[in-house]
């Protein structure tokens, strides 16, 4: 698996992704905001979590509009996987690769704590290595976390099964409980919780480890 | 010349912050106050030619997420 990690400006979570590709057996290119290709034969796009650009205008709307963003948009659309973490999530929605926004959390605050995450789908690459079900502990840290579709688009996702993630305990207002969602590829994963942040025991924890293993096992480079 | 940009929240799409500032105006002692929605005015300097049509792509594309917000166009 090759993994390319998007910096921008801002982003604060792109080393620690870039370590949790590499436990799992990434090769990891880190890719800057301003670069206009991906290195040449990148399997998955990783955009991390952060503050890119300082969250001005619209956490995300700037980062959506960087030159590297177009590449990774292409790569979406030739059937390339995407996973966007926190920040990352949110930088997916404002390029429509995947649906929604992300509403500033109902309580308006900065959220940080782990918490219990529902794997409500275990048809992907990115959530076969956990049971349909389960719940696993990872933790969140945002402020603007509250996901927020029409009610065409919540009831297509559930339908599709595509929501990957719900949480256990909604910290932050986000409808159906959602905590990250798919794309209608399935190869587009955006998540508000950081299995980055559960990759290693010195986290506290290991529940986010399957989620990269299971990506390297399906993303086998040739 | 200028445009001036107005940015809100759809109607339906929950406004936390507009809901804290209620809450504070009742709180202060100001009644009568049933709704409050918070948005944000945005300002853009213009070279002379530059269309309304011009903004509403800017905003289309980048000023506004039209997934939850609106936006009207002001030319000044």
């Amino acid at each position: 698996m090759h993994a390319a990690v998007i910096v921008f400006p801002g982003s604060n979570c792109d080393r620690d992704l870039a370590v949790a590709f590499e436990a799992a057996g990434a090769k990891v290119s880190m890719v800057w905001h301003k670069d206009t290709a991906l290195p040449e034969g990148v399997d998955i796009v990783g955009i991390p979590g952060g503050f890119s650009y300082g969250d001005y205008l619209r956490c995300g709307a700037i980062a959506a509009n960087s030159p590297i963003c177009g590449e990774v948009a292409a790569h979406a659309n030739r059937g390339g996987y995407v996973m966007g973490i926190c920040n990352g999530f949110q930088v997916l929605t404002e390029t429509g690769l995947l649906p929604g926004a992300l509403l500033r959390n109902a309580g308006l605050k900065y959220i940080c704590k782990t918490v219990g995450l529902k794997v409500a789908t275990s048809d992907s690459d990115f959530t076969s290595g956990y049971t349909a079900g389960s719940v696993i502990n990872i933790p969140i840290a945002h402020h603007d976390g509250n996901y927020y579709a029409d009610a065409d688009t919540i009831a297509e996702l559930l339908a599709e099964d595509r929501v990957a993630f719900t949480y256990e305990d909604n910290p932050n207002g986000a409808l159906a409980d959602i905590a990250g969602i798919l794309s209608a590829n399935r190869r587009v994963l955006g998540m508000m919780p950081h299995p980055e942040r559960m990759a290693d025991p010195v986290h506290g924890g290991t529940d986010g480890v399957a989620l990269f293993r299971a990506l390297a096992g399906a993303l086998v480079t040739a | 010349m200028k445009a001036r940009v107005h940015v809100m929240l759809k109607t339906g799409v929950l406004d936390p912050q507009g809901e804290a500032v209620r809450h504070a105006l009742g709180a202060m002692g100001f009644d009568g106050v049933k709704g409050v929605r918070q948005g944000k005015v945005i300002e853009l300097d213009l070279d002379a030619g530059v269309t309304k049509a011009d903004v509403e792509a800017m905003c289309e594309k980048l000023l506004a997420n039209t997934v939850i917000e609106s936006y009207s166009v002001e030319m000044v």
